[in-house]
C-alpha cells in the first residue's frame, strides 16, 4: 500500500538541497536553509561530509542546528575549531568544493543581492551586506544556492546591488574579473524547482520541476526567462526518514522548517 | 603594478605602515604589568569620539557587552565601527547615535532572529552612513595586513562585484600571474574590545572554541581592551602556553566581568538569553522604545551587576549555564 507523504516546502527545499551534497567532499555553509540542508546530507547520504563554518570550525559531526555560522554548536564534535583566517584561507587555496548561501535577490547568471533593495545612498530596505557571501561566491568551486520564495521580485533582470559572484554578466567574466578559474554557480533550489546553469551562457536551466509544478508556473515566476532543456525530471521527493530526521533530530523547535 | 580599479568606499583605519610601526613602539609597552580596571576605567581611557571600533567574537557570540554598554552609558559620540560580523553590538550602538559611521561587511541583521529594526532605521533615514561595503574574509584580512605591518593583503574576492566597486580595495595587475588580484588595505581600529574565557593581570588570554578573527584583531587594534570571565594567575598561563591566543603586550586593559558576553553566548559557559534578545528585537521597533531599553538597562544602572540583575540575576543566569552545558562533554573547563 502506497501512503502519502506529507511535506512542507521548506523540508523539500531542504531535501533537494541535502542531494546535491556528496559524501567526502567540503562544503562551506551559510546560515539557516543551507545549514539544514548540510547536517539532513551529513545524517544521511554523506556521513564524511567536511563542513566548513566561516566561524573557524572544521569539520563537525552536527548534532544541534545552529542559529548562526558562528555559534558553539557550530563546532560541535569538530577536527579543529580554528580561525576565519584560517577557513576562508583554505577556501581561496581550493580546499572548498561547494558553497551553499542563501540570497534575497538573484539574476539569470547567479549573481546575488543581500545588500541593499534600492539605491545604495540612501536605500529602500537596508540588508546586512555581504557577510561570507562574496567570499564563499568567490572561493567555492561549486556555488548553491537556496532561496525559498521565487518570485518576479527575487529573480530579477538585474539585481540592485551584486553582492555575490555568479558569472557576472556571462561566459568568461569571473576569470576576467580575476576569480578562480571554472569555479561558479551550481544549482539553485526555490519552492518550484531546482535549477542549474547552462554550460554555454552561464544562464539559470531548469534541471527538475518538484511535484506539481509546471513550466509556466516556474517562468511567471521569474523576471527573465529560463532556460527549459529538452528533457526535465522531477525534483527528489522527500522520505519518511528524511522528515523523520528534519522533524525529531535536526529542527524540533521549527527554528528554520517552521518559518 | 597597474592599477586596474579603485573601490569608492572610503579608507578607514588605515596608516602608512612605518607610522603604525613607529607608534607601536612610542605606545605599546612590553612591561610586564597589571593592567586591570573598572570598565568604566577602561572606557574612559581608551576610547574617544571620533574613533575607530571594532569588537570581537560574532554575532551573538563571545562579545564584549560590557563595554558595549559603557561606550552608551558615557555617550561616546561619531564613532566608526568595523562591521564585521557585527549583530547585536552594532545594532544597539547605531541605536544609541554612538556609532554613525559603519563599514559594512555583515551589519543590521540579527541573521535567523531577524533584521535590526533600531540599526537598520538609522540607515534608511540617513542618519548613520555605509561607508564602505566588504565581506567577512576581506574585513579579516584588513587586521591580517594591520598586524603584519604591511600596507595591504592581495585577495581573490570582491573582484567583479558591487561589494568590491563600494569596498576601499584597489584591483590591480598582479605581476607575478599577470592576473587582476584585489588589494585589501590593512587596517588599525583606534581601539578593539575582546571577551575572553580567562587571562592573567598582564593580559595574556585564553579563548576557548573558535577564535573567529580575533587572533588577527588584537594584535592589529591600537588600543585593545580585554574583558575576561576570570583572571587567572600567570602561572596558570605559562603551564599551557600553546592556549595563548592574546599575548600581554598588545593588551591595555583587563576587565574582569562575568557573564560580559551577556545576552550573548559564552561558548562552554553559557549560553544566549533568547528572551533578552527578542526582549530588544521587540521593543526597538521604534525610537521610543530604543529610548526605554537604555534608560531601563543602561542608564538606569550604574554597573553591568545591576544590568544582570535586571536581566533575571542568579536564576536567569543558572538556567543560561545550564542551556550551555548540553555541549559536553565536548567543552570541559573550569568555572568558579
Amino acid at each position: 500500500m502506497v501512503t502519502e507523504i506529507n511535506y512542507s516546502m521548506r523540508e523539500l527545499l531542504v531535501c533537494n538541497g541535502a542531494k546535491v551534497l556528496e559524501d567526502g567532499k567540503a562544503v562551506f555553509v551559510g546560515t539557516g536553509l543551507p545549514m539544514t540542508a548540510t547536517m539532513l546530507a551529513q545524517k544521511t547520504h554523506a556521513p564524511r561530509l567536511l563542513i566548513v563554518f566561516e566561524g573557524g570550525s572544521l569539520g563537525p559531526i552536527m548534532r544541534e542546528l545552529p542559529i548562526s555560522v558562528a555559534d558553539s554548536r557550530t563546532f560541535y564534535r569538530a577536527i579543529a575549531a580554528s580561525s576565519m583566517h584560517d577557513v576562508m584561507s583554505l577556501s581561496q587555496a581550493g580546499y572548498v568544493d561547494y558553497g551553499f548561501l542563501g540570497a534575497a535577490q538573484m539574476d539569470m547568471y547567479g549573481n546575488i543581492n543581500t545588500t541593499v533593495i534600492g539605491n545604495h545612498e540612501l536605500p529602500k530596505v537596508r540588508l546586512p551586506g555581504s557577510g561570507g557571501a562574496n567570499d564563499v561566491g568567490s572561493f567555492s568551486d561549486k556555488l548553491i544556492y537556496i532561496i525559498a520564495n521565487q518570485s518576479k521580485r527575487t529573480f530579477v533582470n538585474k539585481v540592485d546591488f551584486l553582492t555575490t559572484p555568479g558569472y557576472l554578466d556571462g561566459p568568461g567574466a569571473r576569470e576576467r574579473a580575476g576569480l578562480p578559474e571554472g569555479s561558479g554557480p551550481y544549482r539553485v533550489i526555490t519552492q518550484l524547482a531546482v535549477y542549474s546553469f547552462d554550460e554555454a551562457s552561464k544562464r539559470l536551466k531548469i534541471l527538475s520541476l518538484h511535484p506539481g509544478v509546471s513550466l509556466s508556473q516556474v517562468q511567471d515566476s521569474s523576471g527573465f526567462e529560463i532556460i527549459e532543456p529538452n528533457k526535465i525530471e522531477t525534483s527528489y521527493i522527500p522520505t519518511e526518514e528524511d522528515l523523520r530526521i528534519l522533524r525529531q533530530e535536526i529542527d524540533p523547535s521549527g527554528m528554520v522548517l517552521g518559518k | 603594478m597597474e592599477i586596474l580599479k579603485k573601490g569608492k568606499g572610503k579608507l578607514v583605519g588605515w596608516h602608512n605602515p612605518d607610522e603604525a610601526r613607529r607608534w607601536v613602539q612610542e605606545n605599546k609597552s612590553r612591561e610586564l604589568k597589571d593592567k586591570t580596571m573598572s570598565v568604566k576605567d577602561a572606557v574612559s581611557k581608551f576610547v574617544s569620539d571620533g574613533d575607530f571600533i571594532a569588537s570581537g567574537g560574532f554575532g551573538h557570540t563571545r562579545v564584549s557587552m560590557a563595554i558595549i554598554y559603557e561606550l552608551i552609558r558615557q555617550k561616546r559620540r561619531n564613532l566608526t565601527m568595523a562591521g564585521k560580523t557585527a549583530v547585536h553590538d552594532i545594532d544597539i550602538l547605531v541605536g544609541a547615535s554612538c556609532v554613525n559611521k559603519v563599514e559594512a561587511a555583515y551589519s543590521f541583521g540579527h541573521e535567523l532572529r531577524g533584521l535590526s529594526p533600531a540599526s537598520r532605521r538609522k540607515v534608511e533615514s540617513g542618519q548613520c552612513k555605509v561607508i564602505a561595503e566588504i565581506s567577512n574574509a576581506a574585513y579579516q584580512w584588513r587586521w591580517l595586513a594591520g598586524m603584519m605591518g604591511i600596507p595591504f593583503i592581495p585577495s581573490r574576492n570582491l573582484l567583479g562585484t558591487d561589494t568590491g566597486a563600494y569596498s576601499s580595495s584597489i584591483v590591480v595587475k598582479d605581476p607575478f600571474s599577470g592576473k587582476p588580484i584585489n588589494l585589501i588595505p590593512a587596517a588599525y581600529p583606534d581601539a578593539a574590545f575582546i571577551h575572553v574565557h580567562r587571562c592573567d593581570i598582564y593580559g595574556n588570554s585564553q579563548i576557548d572554541g573558535i577564535i573567529i578573527e580575533d587572533f588577527e584583531l588584537s594584535r592589529c587594534a591600537r588600543r585593545l581592551i580585554i574583558t575576561t570571565e576570570e583572571i587567572v594567575d600567570d602561572e596558570f598561563i605559562r603551564k599551557e602556553p600553546w592556549k595563548t591566543n592574546i599575548p600581554f603586550f598588545v593588551v591595555d586593559a583587563v576587565v574582569k566581568v562575568p557573564y560580559g558576553s551577556h545576552p550573548a553566548e559564552m561558548p562552554g559557559l553559557y549560553w544566549f538569553d533568547e528572551e533578552h534578545i527578542a526582549e530588544w528585537l521587540k521593543i526597538s521597533r521604534t525610537q521610543e522604545g530604543v529610548e526605554e531599553y537604555f534608560r531601563k538597562y543602561i542608564f538606569g544602572v550604574s554597573n553591568f551587576e545591576q544590568y544582570l540583575e535586571l536581566c533575571g540575576g542568579k536564576k536567569k543566569l543558572e538556567y543560561l549555564r545550564k542551556r550551555a552545558a548540553y555541549q559536553e562533554p565536548m567543552i570541559s573547563f573550569s568555572y568558579k
